[in-house]
């Protein structure tokens, strides 16, 4: 019995006995395409062609004078088409679709920022899209619904569980093994069965290789801490895997919620909430009861509100590889608010979880040490969230007189 | 042993029947009158599912009785002091069917332990393939209990062998893509299908996923040893209530 997938005793494949023979040719095909050169110029030539990269490293210098420590970098990977990290395993992932001759993609989505990068891919390559988003994401995140519907996806509300990510999963993998003949479930995060976390992971590694060079070019030196928010764990595996070999302290900052203390949060690693367990098709610490029932989680980031992580990041949690923090809403909102008053920068609530983080530690350290943020995403789509959390009244004016506009 | 159970009642019958409940679904005293209605309605063998959060093989109707069972404040203990409770009242082979990770956080070991003392005969667990399951195929074993192996219609002849070559008591073979409680093409299709699930078995074969009517049983004699019936018996419940499943039961064969 082999162990495929498995990092440390993270990992696997729990998956219903209908999905092997598709997980096993999505197996072959991935490695196929991993060993051929050719396909990683192809990938990274649509990415520069089609989601301007590579991203910049944006050195940060306002909010460094302002901290006073080390220099603050910041890894845009919000300026990739459709605003987040996710199009660089959508992309990659679109091209295994192709060569696999399917013709339908499906998607979960949280914060709706990997089902609008789906439906983009799938307008781009001709194929057919349905995503499954939990209700309370769709409330949370309209104007991603509206974006995937223009783009020519099926937006399915999800009202089973807690109507957030995790079903959405759920309802995802119920489609998926109906049929996966012509279907290719594009996993947004580098979890659930293998071979999704080594996959998604390899996509996204472009952010790392990247980032290496980049700030190696500027600084001439490695980072000493480079800071990513991880929800599903996709962006900080991407950047994080350019600097495994190196000495370079890792911290992958999880979503704090109300405390980690009120149980209000979705804190896998930095809590011990969390403990070991095998749900979604892969081992990995989950959010659950002593039965193995998984949790509600909270987070204002709709994106990083999931019980599981990936199992390779539960792996490093356990060689002591990366450290995990966590952030706070509250924290997250004040920093959001800094970042984008210093620096003209405006990250996703998810991603803001990372500069909390960063911002904690960047005085504490040398002026010639640098740090790398990940901007995993671009806070617009966030608008409605953040206008709340900012209380601000014009905004809530003109979203009555809309209304009214409406009902008129 | 659970085999041979099954091969003494075929020879007193075409076909098996086996039921499915969600134990705690709507509450704990409905599902033991469910069991004592399909029982005495003869059926002949029956899953008892373990609610879990996350179900994925499972479809809309499985998955809410499952939420349902949850929110009522099921536990796996209670759960456990059901399954005493229902072997000790009822005289056919009862199997728990659940998630991975019920067994997982209570331990293996201990669960397949507690498994035995409840005198449950096997279990049947949708997502835990042959490759993830040493752990649990060696505590099955120890406690002499049946671990129920699933055969799909994507499952290649080699990889059937392989899995026959753990599987005991009986092997589940599922109709059709998909989740429960969708409908099935009872064609010639399937047949050949359960053909191929016979001849590498080596054990009895049971055929589930879409199996509601008559009709589908009939279809079923002589092609299988257990037609299954889950998603059916719960449709009936919600819609007629519990005295009709046993009406439903007798019509079946």
């Amino acid at each position: 019995m082999s162990k495929q997938g498995y990092y440390g005793d993270f990992g696997g494949m729990y998956i219903p006995e209908i999905l092997t023979t598709t997980i096993e040719e999505l197996i072959s095909e991935f490695y196929k395409a991993k060993e051929d050169p050719s396909f990683w110029k192809e990938y990274t030539d649509l990415m520069s062609d089609y989601s301007c990269r590579p991203t910049p490293l944006t050195f940060a210098g306002n909010l460094t004078r302002h901290f006073g420590g080390a220099k603050i970098y910041i890894k845009r990977e919000d300026l990739n088409h459709t605003g987040a990290h996710k199009a660089n395993n959508v992309i990659g992932q679109g091209l295994l679709v192709k060569r696999m001759g399917k013709t339908r993609v499906i998607a979960e989505t949280g914060a709706g920022q990997h089902g609008v990068a789906t439906a983009t891919m799938a307008a781009k390559f001709g194929f057919e899209c349905t995503i499954y988003m939990g209700e309370v994401d769709v409330h949370r995140q309209r104007p991603n619904v509206f974006w995937m519907e223009r783009l020519g996806a099926k937006v399915v509300p999800v009202r089973e569980g807690s109507r957030i990510l995790k079903d959405a999963i759920n309802e995802a993998l119920r489609d998926w093994v109906s049929n996966m003949d012509t279907t290719h479930y594009v996993l947004g995060t580098a979890c659930g069965p293998h071979p999704f976390p080594e996959m998604v992971s390899w996509f996204q590694s472009i952010i790392g290789k990247e980032a290496r060079e980049q700030i190696l070019n500027i600084e001439g030196k490695l980072p000493s801490r480079i800071y990513a928010c991880v929800g599903g764990g996709s962006n900080a595996m991407g950047i994080f895997s350019g600097f495994f070999d190196d000495p370079v302290d890792l911290v992958g900052v999880e979503a704090g919620g109300l405390g980690l203390d009120t149980g209000h949060h979705a804190s896998r690693l930095k809590s011990d909430d969390a403990s070991p367990g095998v749900a979604q098709g892969y081992k990995t610490y989950f959010l659950q009861d002593s039965d193995g029932q998984m949790k509600e989680t909270h987070s204002v980031a709709a994106g990083l509100d999931y019980i599981g992580v990936s199992p390779i990041l539960a792996n490093l949690k356990e060689t002591g590889r990366v450290r995990f923090e966590a952030a706070t809403d509250r924290e997250v909102v004040e920093t959001l608010s800094l970042t984008i008053r210093k620096e003209g920068l405006i990250p996703a609530l998810e991603s803001t979880h990372g500069f909390v983080q960063a911002f904690k530690e960047a005085p504490e350290l040398p002026p010639e040490d640098s740090i790398i943020i990940n901007q995993s995403g671009r806070g617009d789509k966030d608008i409605f969230t953040i206008a709340d959390a900012f209380n601000d009244p014009a905004w809530q004016e003109f979203i009555k007189t809309k209304a009214e506009e409406y009902n008129a | 042993m659970l085999k041979k159970y099954i091969e003494d009642k075929r020879k007193e019958k075409e076909i098996l029947l086996m039921t499915h409940i969600v134990i705690g679904y709507p509450g704990f005293e409905e599902s033991f009158n469910i069991i004592k209605e399909m029982v005495e309605a003869g059926v002949d063998l029956m899953e008892l599912q373990i609610p879990f959060s996350e179900p994925i093989a499972d479809g809309p109707v499985i998955l809410h009785a499952n939420q349902v069972s949850l929110k009522n404040g099921a536990t796996v203990e209670k759960c456990l002091e059901f399954a005493v409770k229902v072997v000790k009242s009822f005289h056919i082979p009862f199997l728990f069917m659940s998630y991975y990770n019920i067994f997982f956080k209570y331990g293996v070991e201990r669960f397949t332990g507690k498994m035995k003392e409840c005198g449950v005969k096997g279990a049947i667990v949708p997502d835990l393939p042959l490759e993830e399951g040493k752990e649990y195929l060696d505590a099955m074993a120890s406690w002499n209990l049946a671990p129920i192996f699933i055969f799909s219609p994507s499952t290649k002849e080699e990889r059937m062998r392989k899995i026959a070559a753990h599987a005991q008591g009986f092997i589940y073979c599922v109709a059709r893509k998909g989740v429960t409680g969708l409908d099935t093409d009872f064609s010639s299709q399937l047949e050949a299908y359960l053909g191929k699930c016979r001849e590498v078995a080596g054990l009895p074969i049971a055929l589930g996923f879409g199996v509601k009517e008559k009709q589908d049983v009939d279809f079923l004699k002589n092609k299988a040893d257990i037609a299954i019936i889950g998603t059916q018996t719960i449709r009936i419940m919600d819609n007629e209530g519990i005295s009709a499943v046993g009406d439903f039961i007798r019509g079946l064969r």
